[in-house]
């Protein structure tokens, strides 16, 4: 059975449920496990890329949208230093974004040998 | 050149597609589409897991994209098998029937950039066109739009998105002249989009941060200007990494909604950092890179970038190429199109029509579905003043472009929903006020400039409340219910719980109608040649084939059979021969005056008749009227009035107008004069007929009678009709029966 982040059954987000005031933003959010689910039909279909990113996304969903665009705007090019980028994994790490912060320690190589680092 | 002019070149000269640039190839500067001497030869080691080597560049060298796509762009468990291949086999296999899709993925994934490059730069333009047919994702075809207006006024935009959907689009994509207006367009067209039928995803094509913002809030549900770039320095000018890229993919799935990237020749030239490689090359490790960070499709085929590589030799081809590179990576493919890329008609015609015949995952990344002047992203290739064209072109090849033709009124009518509902959220949540006044002049405007401008503090005052109260898509859906649109409340809600569900998420996923998702999982191409694949049904074929332009017979009757006025025929006994050396007999066709009424000029079958016999008369000839009732050819009409004529001169007139001089001496092909042209004649010509039929009789100097020549599209806009007029006429006819005189009753 599909539930949203907040654990509510899909069945229950309803426009009734809208009209009444119910729902909060985490009753219209996806929830990790879909995700997961979703990366592996993609993964079934021979697409490990796709799985991947939806394996992120999963780990994602754990994050603050502010979160989301903070991150996103530090591994922008010339935005963050490469202790400031650690900083980041780090911080993936602590919320269990393995995946995440794995592409994020890739970025920090990358960018200091391109000097994409600020 | 001297002062000397050639006519014929100075014609030329004018002709629209002399409006468009043209350059010669340039390959140091970039400007050169399918390959380039400094595009490297394709290369790939791999040490221990570890790709070492990346088109003839050590790990050493490797830039931000390299890097990226040798981690993450190659699929080294067939690498090696792929790598092996020659060029020529891998562009052998995109044709080959016998080879399946997936196999060319397979194949496809484990290439380095330059290697897939090389293989698609060797198919020839028809090749192309059953690679894509093989190699798209999705089985059934799809269409996007482009929704936008110059003032952000939301009820329009919600009046064009309800339009675009009743048209078939199923992905619509909006975008601002005001940055500000950006949230105010979002809910607009989120409201709009669901109106004419269920399930169409919307976007807001804005800077990348803000644009994520707008997709958190619920008031999108995919993104697609996410840009990626064939070289390092062009993609950090464009504010992005790979990295940030792939983090932004992520982030997307992480709220539920679909994300494509874009990318596209062109645009590393525009920036002066092509690396003098060809634009073919560069958007392959775009493609690589796509596949590499998880996106599940590509916007390309030049996308703005197509006014530069048009401008080079086989820049079309290239594009389609583009597209090719996508699929063979096993991506949706969001085929371009999307800009006007010709003053030619012609030209921006022939640029669709590879995709347009083959079928693409959407066949356009934008059809302006608005009119050009109202589209924010640039007029595209084609716009709402095309949609009929369009309409036309699919009926014409029995294809499926994604679209379907729409009765006026009913488009009225989902056009007053979309305004009204969204006019009532915008007031129901404190954002905005419009009167009915309003609402009426969107619903019937062709375009902005049909509506008073708008204060733009309006859209900016509503565009900020959304963002900072800051309104969600459950409160418009709320919203919706207290007002009173019960079913876009429900469709809204159905689009929020798509992204509960996340099957959207898949390669090329769209919602059908039925909010089924059909994508590469649940309808992957299966094309395998002739006899398979995607194919219309009976019921979109009779869609298809169904434009507001086709007329039956019975249309035809009612057109051509409207009652005349104070003038009836009646039918005497007989024909016999005249007597009176100075009669003229004119002959008239099985349906004259009684099935069909008016000829294809537009003037009455009477005032035809009417101008023939005025002109015998002042000639001091007689005209006596026939029926000729046993045969529809005009010729054999006049010549069997000319024999009945005592003067032995006859005029034969078709009921749609057509009109001949003949005599009874001639073989019946072989008339006097003939005015074959029936749609352009006129009056006067008809006079001269009946005058020029008495000179004949009398022996006297013919006057001038020339059928008038024009450059209109004469067969195109009359043949339809001419066609169904010969098949009443055949069916007014009596084989065998004999003329009859006829008679004026005024």
């Amino acid at each position: 059975m599909t539930r949203a982040f907040s654990g509510r059954p899909l069945a229950d987000v309803t426009v009734d449920a809208a009209v009444r005031g119910e729902l909060e933003a985490d009753d219209v959010r996806i929830h990790p496990d879909t995700l997961r689910e979703q990366a592996a039909v993609a993964e079934a279909a021979d697409d490990e890329r796709l799985g991947a990113n939806l394996r992120r996304a999963a780990e994602l969903t754990a994050l603050a949208d502010e979160d989301l665009l903070r991150i996103y705007g530090a591994l922008r090019p010339g935005r963050a230093s490469a202790e400031e980028l650690a900083a980041v994994r780090e911080e993936l790490l602590e919320r269990g974004a393995t995946r995440c912060a794995a592409l994020v320690e890739e970025a920090i190589a990358s960018y200091r040998r391109r000097g994409l680092t600020r | 050149m001297g002062d000397e002019r050639s006519g014929r070149f100075a014609a030329l000269d004018s002709a629209a597609v002399n409006q468009d640039g043209f350059l010669r190839e340039e390959h140091a500067a970039g400007l050169v589409t399918m390959s380039s001497p400094a595009d490297p030869e394709p290369s790939l080691k791999v040490e221990g897991g570890r790709v070492v080597e990346l088109d003839a560049r050590p790990e050493a060298e490797f830039d931000v994209i390299d890097e990226f796509v040798a981690r993450h762009g190659i699929d080294l468990a067939v690498a090696t098998e792929a790598m092996a291949l020659e060029p020529v086999q891998i562009a052998r296999m995109l044709v080959d029937i016998n080879v399946p899709r997936e196999e060319v993925v397979r194949i496809g994934r484990g290439l380095t950039p330059a290697a897939l490059a090389r293989a698609v730069a060797l198919l020839r333009p028809a090749e192309m066109v059953l690679a894509l047919t093989k190699m798209r994702s999705r089985r059934t075809p799809s269409n996007q739009a482009h929704v936008t207006n110059r003032l952000d006024d939301p009820l329009l935009i919600a009046a064009d998105a309800a339009t675009a959907v009743a048209f078939g689009f199923r992905e619509l994509e909006t975008t601002v002249p005001v940055l500000g207006d950006a949230p105010c367009n979002a809910l607009a067209m989120l409201i709009g989009s669901q109106v004419a039928a269920a399930g169409a995803l919307t976007q807001c094509s804005i800077e990348e941060s803000q644009e994520l913002l707008l997709g958190l809030r619920g008031l999108t549900t995919y993104a697609e200007t996410i840009s990626l770039y064939g070289t390092e320095q062009v993609f950090v000018d464009g504010d992005d990494t790979p990295f940030s890229k792939a983090f932004l993919a992520s982030a997307y799935a992480s709220r539920g909604l679909k994300l494509r990237v874009t990318s596209g020749a062109g645009a590393e030239v525009l920036m002066g950092a092509a690396e003098g490689c060809s634009m073919l090359y560069l958007e392959a490790r775009c493609v690589k890179l796509a596949w590499a960070i998880g996106a599940q499709g590509v916007q390309n085929g030049a996308i703005e970038g197509i006014n530069i590589a048009g401008s080079l030799p086989r820049g079309m081809a290239e594009a389609v190429a583009e597209n090719l590179m996508v699929m063979m990576c096993g991506l949706e493919s969001c085929s371009g199109n999307d800009t006007l890329m010709s003053q030619s008609d012609i030209r921006r015609t022939a640029h669709i029509m590879p995709i347009f015949l083959a079928g693409s995952d959407f066949l356009f990344s934008g059809f302006g579905s608005v009119t050009a002047y109202d589209n924010m992203f640039g007029p595209s290739n084609f716009n709402g003043d095309d949609l009929d064209d369009y309409l036309v072109l699919q009926r014409d090849w029995g294809v499926d472009g994604g679209l379907r033709p729409v009765a006026e009124e009913g488009l009225l009518e989902v056009r007053r929903r979309a305004a009204t509902a969204v006019r009532d959220v915008l007031h129901h949540l404190g954002l905005a006020s419009f009167d009915d006044a309003r609402v009426e002049a969107v619903v019937a405007a062709h375009g902005s400039k049909d509506l008073e401008e708008l204060d733009p503090q309006i859209v900016l005052d509503a565009a900020q409340g959304i963002v900072e109260r800051p309104v969600t898509a459950v409160e418009v859906v709320a919203a919706l219910a207290a007002t009173g649109h019960a079913a876009e409340a429900e469709r809204v809600m159905g689009m929020l719980r798509q992204r509960l569900l996340g099957t959207y998420l898949q390669t090329a996923a769209v919602l059908d109608e039925e909010m089924n998702v059909l994508s590469a999982r649940t309808d992957p191409n299966d094309y395998r040649g002739p006899g398979t694949g995607y194919g219309l049904s009976p019921a979109r074929q009779a869609e298809v084939d169904g434009i507001r332009q086709a007329r039956t017979r019975e249309d035809l009757l009612g057109e051509f059979g409207r009652p005349l006025d104070g003038v009836a025929f009646r039918e005497l006994g007989d024909a016999a021969p005249g007597t009176d050396p100075r009669e003229v007999a004119v002959g008239v066709s099985p349906s004259f005056g009684a099935e069909i009424n008016w000829t294809l000029s537009g003037q009455s079958v009477w005032e035809a008749l009417r101008q023939v016999l005025a002109g015998i008369e002042e000639e001091e000839c007689v005209g006596r009227v026939l029926k000729v009732r046993h045969t529809i050819d005009v010729g054999l009409i006049g010549l069997t009035a000319a024999r009945l004529a005592g003067s032995g001169v006859g005029i034969g007139l078709q009921a749609k107008g057509t009109a001949l001089i003949h005599r009874r001496d001639l073989p019946p092909l072989a008339n006097l004069e003939l005015l074959s042209v029936a749609p352009v004649i006129t009056a006067e010509m008809y006079r001269t007929v009946g005058q020029n039929a008495a000179r004949h009789v009398k022996g006297a100097p013919l006057k001038p009678l020339r059928n008038p020549y024009t450059e209109e599209t004469i067969g195109a806009r009359y043949h339809a009709s001419t066609v169904g007029l010969v098949a009443i006429e055949r069916s007014a006819s009596q084989p065998g029966a004999a003329p009859v005189d006829l008679e004026v009753v005024r």
